[in-house]
């Protein structure tokens, strides 16, 4: 049986939710609720609250706040060629593919700070397919979006992305497409001229543009089971037929109500083609 | 056998814990009722087999944790390298990757203090050998929520950090040489549904 405390904490977590959107156009009602309390939980420290209650009593009236939740409310972790097999394969298997099109549209959903774009664009240079291609680079956290188009990351991280991207396959060195000073690493600018990055949600917009190949990883691990088949949904509706689908390395469609739309390209990498 | 409220075991484990698991759970029965959550610290870079390894050895069933799924007794779950597990109240699975917890992803506490919601007072949390204090946290969490804690003796354990933390943090929990908490996990459901 439940404890009263993690009962009542559900309540207000609701509640808490559906007052941030009521002020805001954020909607995280139908997130995991397991992970978004742990990291609300830890927003109500920070903000010097005594309970979630508190805590949307001061959004409610001070939406001003919602912004600076949003840190919270959404997970930023992120490498360039995160899991290096899924790029190898994107690399040997897929691009072969999609080479075949004049002209192509690569969707990114939940960029993050723009790490999986640039692994993309990096990935298409090498292949040669860049300059028929445009990218839509979209999230929902506008901050994280502005640091995607700056293209700027902590020089610490670059070994692992440096490591990550031989791995998956690299032609020439990652610091062929970055120059670092002051303790950063900015990459290549004209990596980003064929990409149009924007606010777009997954959980309340529609499809904006037909895409060859979505890549969407490890977003749909923090929504429920309705709201990862909208997504996939809007993915199926967006890709071309025989248009390519990748999420995350421990993400799966057995949920959605859309799996029978697609076939399972890489069952290992998580790439599926759409039927 | 009465039917059993929704209950569960849950487990952490870090350095050794291929060995204590090793006595733990092929000691459980393919018919045992329980769903058992372990999540094992794993280095990243580790496609992890643990599930595969355990299950040739145990009669009970072993996958890795996947996200979304709903829990079936009778099943032990891994959670992946490199993600963290979590229990939803609606008795399914949720993984994340959210940062680590005391450099660990996945982490104790946060499979624990999401089950010990989920779960309440039918939840017994069991802390075994490490080198962190990772699960003293979360099973402080499984006993306010009513449920229980057990935690391997630090004196028969390879790492000694883990059992004494969670032992310093949680009073009410008992130390117990490992065959004892293995033969205290196999009467859990008999001890539940009485
Ligand atoms: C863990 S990051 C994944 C980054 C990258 N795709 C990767 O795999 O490394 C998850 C991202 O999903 C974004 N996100 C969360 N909810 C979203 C929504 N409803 N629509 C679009 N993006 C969303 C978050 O803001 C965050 O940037």
């Amino acid at each position: 049986m439940k404890s009263t405390a993690a009962e009542i904490e559900a309540v207000e977590l609701q509640l808490l939710l559906t007052a941030i959107h009521e002020k805001s156009r954020y909607d995280f009602r139908d997130y995991s609720p397991a992970s978004l309390k742990r990291r609300l939980l830890q927003a109500k420290d920070h903000f010097r609250c005594a309970s979630l209650s508190e805590l949307q009593h001061r959004v409610l009236h001070d939406p001003g706040l919602i912004p600076r939740l949003l840190p919270y409310l959404t997970v930023q972790v992120s490498e360039l060629f995160r899991d290096p097999s899924y790029f190898l394969t994107l690399r040997r298997d897929v691009l072969p593919h999609l080479r075949t099109y004049p002209s192509l549209k690569v969707w990114v959903a939940g960029c993050s700070s723009g790490e999986e774009l640039y692994s993309m664009a990096i990935l298409f240079r090498e292949e040669g397919l860049e300059s028929r291609t445009i990218f839509y680079a979209t999230d929902i956290n506008t901050e994280a979006l502005q640091k995607a188009e700056a293209g700027i990351y902590e020089i610490d991280r670059l070994a692992l992305f440096s490591e990550n991207y031989r791995r998956a396959g690299g032609k020439a060195s990652l610091s062929d497409y970055y120059t670092a000073a002051y303790g950063r690493a900015k990459f290549d600018q004209t990596l980003k001229k064929q990409t149009v990055f924007s606010d777009h949600s997954l959980v309340s917009d529609s499809v904006f543009a037909e895409a060859h190949l979505v890549s969407c990883r490890n977003v749909l691990i923090y929504f429920n089971r309705s709201l990862q088949d909208r997504a996939v949904g809007l993915f199926k509706d967006s890709l071309v037929r025989r248009g390519f689908l990748g999420i995350g390395a421990k993400e799966n469609l057995r949920f959605s109500g859309h799996a029978d739309a697609f076939m399972e390209f890489n069952r290992l990498e998580r790439i599926y083609q759409k039927l | 056998m009465k039917a059993l409220p929704d209950a569960a075991v849950v487990i952490g484990a870090s350095v050794g814990a291929i060995e204590a698991l090793m006595i733990l759970l092929p000691a459980l029965p393919a018919s045992y009722p329980l769903p058992v959550f372990v999540v094992v610290h794993i280095p990243p870079d580790k496609k992890s087999t643990l599930a595969e390894l355990f299950a040739q050895r145990c009669s009970i069933a072993v996958k890795e944790a996947e996200d979304k799924e709903s829990i079936r007794g009778g099943v032990v779950y891994f959670a992946p390298a490199d993600y963290h597990l979590l229990v939803e109240s609606d008795f399914t699975l949720s993984l994340s990757n959210e940062e680590p917890v005391l450099f660990s992803r996945p982490a104790i506490d946060v499979l624990f203090q999401s089950a010990a919601d989920a779960y309440g007072n039918t939840l017994t949390g069991v802390v075994l050998t490490g080198g962190s204090t990772d699960g003293a946290a979360g099973l402080r969490s499984i006993i306010d929520a009513g449920g229980k804690g057990l935690v391997q003796s630090p004196d028969s354990a390879e790492g000694t950090t883990m059992p004494r933390a969670a032992l310093a943090h949680c009073p009410e929990a008992r130390p117990f040489p490992l065959q004892e908490i293995a033969a205290l996990l196999k009467s859990l459901p008999a001890t539940l549904s009485s």
